[in-house]
């Protein structure tokens, strides 16, 4: 249920690897968790982020979320069309709906991230503890 | 029937003020201002005629629920009756038409009630001295966080303590109002009878931590029992104990936080003193500090020096101003009437009323709502909508549908460790018949869960709009109209 | 009285639905060291009318401005409120209103602040605006704390021709929220642009000017604004909402921030408050923008509705990392500041910024010709004007007093170099036969 070809953090994001670039974004369940998301402030282009540092704010109707980046890097590119349309995260996660391109400081850190299968395991013992 | 804004009725060269005419030599403005400082295009404000104006707002007041309209248990809000008698005080000229910079001579008679409610709030609350400075109950927080800050510095521990500690069942203005004094905020759990963890605050407690932010009763409506045991915990470790006096209503003249050891507290006037919360403010939020505190206290302060009543700026530790002037003046008044009414018998009697209120509608709607702390509440109670879930059926919708029985509905979504909270506050000022009709209400509502949840999906439907859509308010912001061509451009 | 209705029989049938036979048995949990044994040591009560007696006696102490001639401005103003206002203001619908979390019940008071929203939008050339906040003061404050926040830098730079009471204001938030201040002094009646400009750097938030500041002076806004926008620093113009009838706004010389104290739009004097904040940005600066704001949309039948909007923002949702721990704002003064904006229209609203400017321009003329008053600066001005005096201010005051006139502010209290100048206020109120009085009682201390 949760794309294979991605790496996945505890905090609900998803990780698109290509050579030193990765593709930042949150998954269906966390977004499920959210409901309408109605905002979302993006990152400078050019910061430097640390692994688990905030990297977005989400605001849905209930609560005001944040992004943690899943790597530690330069932000490359941020998803401009999420400003006018913070709706593409709840549509389309793992496409329209991504956040922030990271050019990775330490590729090694993706190791410490789960598979889809880890995940998918790691968001039913979530769901279990209520 | 769309409702039209103002700007939609306006007709270019209507007009509604008369002003006097200019009776000195009138000059070309370009040779009173250089042109740079000169505005280029017109402010569009709407061009309508008197009547016009006076119908679009009382067409708009006729839109409006308010207290005198019909029944209002805002949780924590404290939504009573506000007293006319204090409206037409407040509205006297000896009080409206003083400006703040007036000689102290001439303005006695608003010094000596500023110093008179000042000192009434301290003995209510068993404290030492007030500021009435805070505009409203946030504000009032800020302020004694900052009185806080500035006492922990003059003992040389203001560098090492960098941390508040707030409860998970907190109003929200306590963790903001912490940050916004620079506060790092921690959070502590409610134990299973809805008062602060006795274990989690232990184990939150240090020599870093500045204060504990507490309202007691708290936002369940429930009296912390342990209180006295909170106050040493916090006290042992050097950190002072802040009073959220949003639920003040519960405990006037029987239990006073001075004495539950609290050193610093904001009152809410537009909540327990009746004054009217004007549909967003201006509130007041007074703060009341123990003797040592009391040095910090923002500039001025109201004293009786040989009879007279005078401005204090002479205070070297203030922690300065936190707003122009002396705060919400015109609000003190109808605050300072409501006390002088009431007397002590009265305030005590208005708790004891309240309490009265709260539990009667508890025991009333307990059978069709789930009550997940069940003890005698103080002035308010939390149900939740466990029960109508199950039928797909949540707070929003039963909030939704209570408008429609002309009822305003109940705080919802709060507090945040309730799962589909309805927070419910009668106020004492709210007859038998009031509540029962409010309880035939609930019942009804919760019936129709089981049998028509669509309905309620729906609500409100006797309104003059239907349900909202706030995900696109949200989404797609318009926060002031623009003529059409305008707004068909962007 | 305690305005509760019950009749004993309520009580004791809503005491026996709980199943306690006493209301101290509701207080049962209150620990008994806590538990207060004794009458509070209040006066005692009265009735309806004795209280209305007693307050009209407490009132009766003080002289106000309208027994007298007010020349006193200084952040607080004598302008003319309309009856409309007062009665609008005064309908209980919406005095006795919370603020409107329950959007369907509560379209008067949305309707009225998406109004005033875009009144002050239009007023300030700006795009958006909240929907308040308490005061000029902490508008100033607030606008630093969004200004740091939007910008990631700590620093903000401000006049010291901004109202005493507002750079106070800002030094005490500012301190706590770990932000420095720093000051550009005066000159010749206006802010020093040289040492603006060598205050502002790359670590600058924002840079604030007070126009008209509270010396009365006109302020080259636009260069301040450049100066501003050289370093990435946000411009944060504090405008007295009058002045823009005729002085340009905000918007039209590149302000990011626009704030202010929004009294003279229909909220009387009141002794200092509830006053009327006002906030109003560019549209990009929404998301840092502090307090309440109303917005447009519509129900599943598409009919228009106002509903409070962007609360992601706010304190109940994000918490501790809200903009603002603002939650009570000025809803009512908003409403006043609404129906005063509308009574004016687009003609009132210049129309009573040119009266200001006339009386206060033929005052200026006339006190500067008396021998030995002197204007404090040469700064062109609006509705209020230093002038030094060749007798002690204490002493005019007092000659001023005797002849029923509330003389100007002593600028002394604030600014040590001007201890011998008044700032004197004329709102569209003075006649010019109170203006002739004024002159001719300062004549006599010549």
């Amino acid at each position: 249920m949760y794309p294979q070809d991605l790496k996945y953090s505890e905090k609900h994001e998803w990780v698109r690897v290509e050579g030193e670039l990765a593709t930042v974004g949150i998954t269906s369940f966390a977004q499920e968790q959210l409901g309408a998301i109605v905002g979302v402030g993006l990152p400078e282009e050019g910061a430097e982020v640390e692994q688990h540092a905030p990297l977005a704010d989400l605001d849905s109707m209930k609560t005001a979320d944040q992004v943690f980046a899943p790597v530690s890097g330069r932000v490359v590119k941020v998803n401009r069309a999420l400003e006018e349309h913070p709706e593409l995260i709840n549509d389309d996660p793992y496409g329209d709906g991504w956040v922030a391109v990271i050019e990775m400081a330490d590729p090694s850190e993706l190791d410490g991230l789960m598979s889809a299968a880890e995940y998918e395991a790691f968001v039913a013992e979530e769901a279990s503890k209520g | 029937m769309t409702m039209p804004l103002i700007f939609e009725r306006s007709e270019a060269g209507r007009k509604a003020y008369s002003l006097p005419e200019c009776d000195v030599p009138r000059k070309d403005v370009a040779e009173l201002l250089p042109d740079w400082a000169v505005r280029k295009s017109a402010a569009a404000l709407p061009e309508v005629s008197e009547v016009d104006l006076v119908r679009h707002y009382t067409k708009l007041s006729q839109r409006n629920h308010g207290v005198d309209v019909g029944f209002y248990p805002l949780g924590s809000c404290t939504m009573k009756y506000n007293p006319k008698v204090n409206e037409d005080a407040a509205a006297l000229p000896g009080f409206t038409s003083l400006h703040p910079y007036q000689p102290e001579e001439l303005v006695q008679g608003a010094l000596e009630l500023m110093y008179e409610l000042g000192r009434y709030l301290c003995e209510i609350g068993g404290m030492d001295e007030a500021t009435l400075q805070p505009a409203a109950g946030a504000h009032g927080e800020l302020t004694g966080l900052m009185i806080i800050k500035a006492y922990h510095e003059s003992r040389g521990d203001g560098a090492k303590r960098t941390k508040v500690i707030v409860p998970d069942s907190a109003h929200g203005t306590n963790p903001a109002s912490a940050a916004f004094c620079g506060y790092k905020v921690v959070e502590v759990k409610s134990d299973a009878r809805g008062g602060v963890d006795l274990d989690s605050l232990r184990a939150a407690m240090s020599d870093e931590v500045a204060a504990l932010m507490l309202t007691n009763p708290n936002t369940l409506g429930l009296f912390d029992e342990n209180i006295v045991e909170i106050a040493k915990i916090v006290h042992d470790a050097g950190g002072l104990l802040y009073y959220d006096g949003a639920n003040m209503n519960a405990i006037m003249g029987i239990a006073r936080p001075g004495d539950m050891g609290f050193d610093v507290l904001h009152f809410n006037l537009h909540k327990t003193f009746s004054t009217p919360h004007g549909g967003g403010g201006p509130g007041s939020g007074p703060v009341a500090v123990k003797k040592a505190l009391a040095p910090f206290l923002p500039v001025p302060v109201v004293e009786k020096k040989d009879g007279k009543f005078v401005l204090d700026y002479d205070r070297p530790h203030s922690i300065g101003k936190v707003k122009a002037f002396y705060g919400n003046f015109n609000v003190m008044v109808k605050a300072y009437a409501y006390i002088r009414a009431l007397g002590a018998k009265g305030l005590r009697e208005a708790s004891e009323n309240a309490v009265l209120n709260a539990n009667y509608l508890m025991r009333k709607l307990a059978p069709y709502y789930h009550l997940p702390y069940d003890r005698y509440c103080k002035h308010e109670f939390v149900l939740s909508a466990a029960y109508q879930l199950a039928a797909g059926v949540h707070t929003a919708d039963i909030a939704k549908m209570l408008l429609d029985y002309g009822f305003h509905a109940p705080t919802v979504y709060f507090p945040l460790i309730v799962k589909e909270a309805i927070m419910v506050e009668p106020t004492e000022t709210e007859s038998k018949d009031t509540l029962d009709a409010f309880v035939s209400a609930m019942i009804e509502i919760a019936q129709l869960a089981e049998k028509d949840p669509e309905a309620l999906h729906s609500a409100p439907h006797k309104m003059v709009v239907g349900r909202l859509d706030d995900v696109t308010a949200a989404r797609r912001p318009v926060l002031r109209w623009r003529p059409r061509e305008q707004a068909n451009a962007k | 009285m305690n305005y509760v209705p019950h009749t004993d029989r309520d009580r004791s049938e809503m005491l026996a639905q709980i199943g306690v036979s006493s209301v101290d048995e509701l207080f049962s949990d209150i620990p008994r060291e806590v538990r207060l044994e004794r009458d509070l040591r209040l006066p005692k009560p009265v009735s309806e009318y004795e209280l209305a007696r007693h307050m009209a006696a407490l009132a009766g102490k003080n002289t106000t401005a309208d027994d007298l001639v007010s020349f006193l401005g200084a952040g607080a103003y004598d302008h003319f409120v309309p009856s409309v206002v007062r009665h609008i203001v005064s309908r209980s619908e919406f005095y006795t209103a919370y603020t409107p979390y329950q959007a369907e019940i509560s379209q008067g008071m949305l309707q009225a602040i998406f109004e005033y929203q875009t009144l002050m939008c239009e007023l300030t050339a700006m795009d958006v605006s909240n929907a308040s906040l308490y005061d000029g003061a902490t508008a100033v404050a607030e606008a630093a704390a969004m200004a740091c926040r939007q910008t990631r830098r700590q620093q903000v730079v401000v006049s010291a021709a901004v109202h005493p009471e507002y750079r106070a204001t800002l030094k005490t938030y500012a301190r706590n929220l770990g932000i420095e201040v720093a000051e550009a002094g005066i000159r010749d009646g206006a802010t020093d642009f040289e040492e603006l400009e060598q205050l502002t750097s790359g670590a600058t938030a924002c840079v604030i000017l007070q126009n008209p500041n509270f010396l009365g002076s006109v302020e080259a806004m636009g260069a301040a604004a450049e100066i501003a926008h050289r370093s990435g620093a946000l411009f944060v113009a504090c405008v007295d909402p009058i002045s823009l009838g005729i002085l340009a706004p905000p918007g039209e010389y590149g302000a990011d921030i626009a704030v202010g104290e929004g009294q003279g739009l229909g909220s009387p004097m009141s002794f200092g408050g509830p006053y009327l904040g006002f906030l109003t940005c560019r549209q990009e600066l929404i998301r840092n923008m502090p307090g309440r704001v109303a917005g447009e949309t519509h129900d599943s039948q598409g009919r228009r509705g106002y509903i409070l909007t962007l609360q992601a923002r706010e304190q109940h949702i994000r918490r501790e990392r809200a903009t603002s721990n603002i939650c009570s704002n000025e809803a009512l003064s908003a409403l006043a500041a609404a129906v005063y904006l509308s009574w004016l229209g687009k003609d009132g609203i210049r129309e009573v910024a040119d009266l200001c400017l006339q009386k206060a321009h033929y005052a200026f003329d006339r006190i500067t010709a008396i021998p030995g008053f002197r204007p404090a600066s040469s700064a062109p001005f609006f509705k209020e004007f230093a002038v030094r005096m060749p007798v002690p201010l204490e002493q005019a005051s007092a000659v001023l007093l005797r002849s029923n006139m509330l003389g100007g502010l002593a600028l002394g209290r604030f600014y040590r170099d001007l201890g011998d100048a008044m700032l004197i206020a004329v709102t569209e109120k003075r006649t010019k036969d109170e203006i002739d009085s004024l002159c001719r009682a300062l004549e006599g201390l010549a």
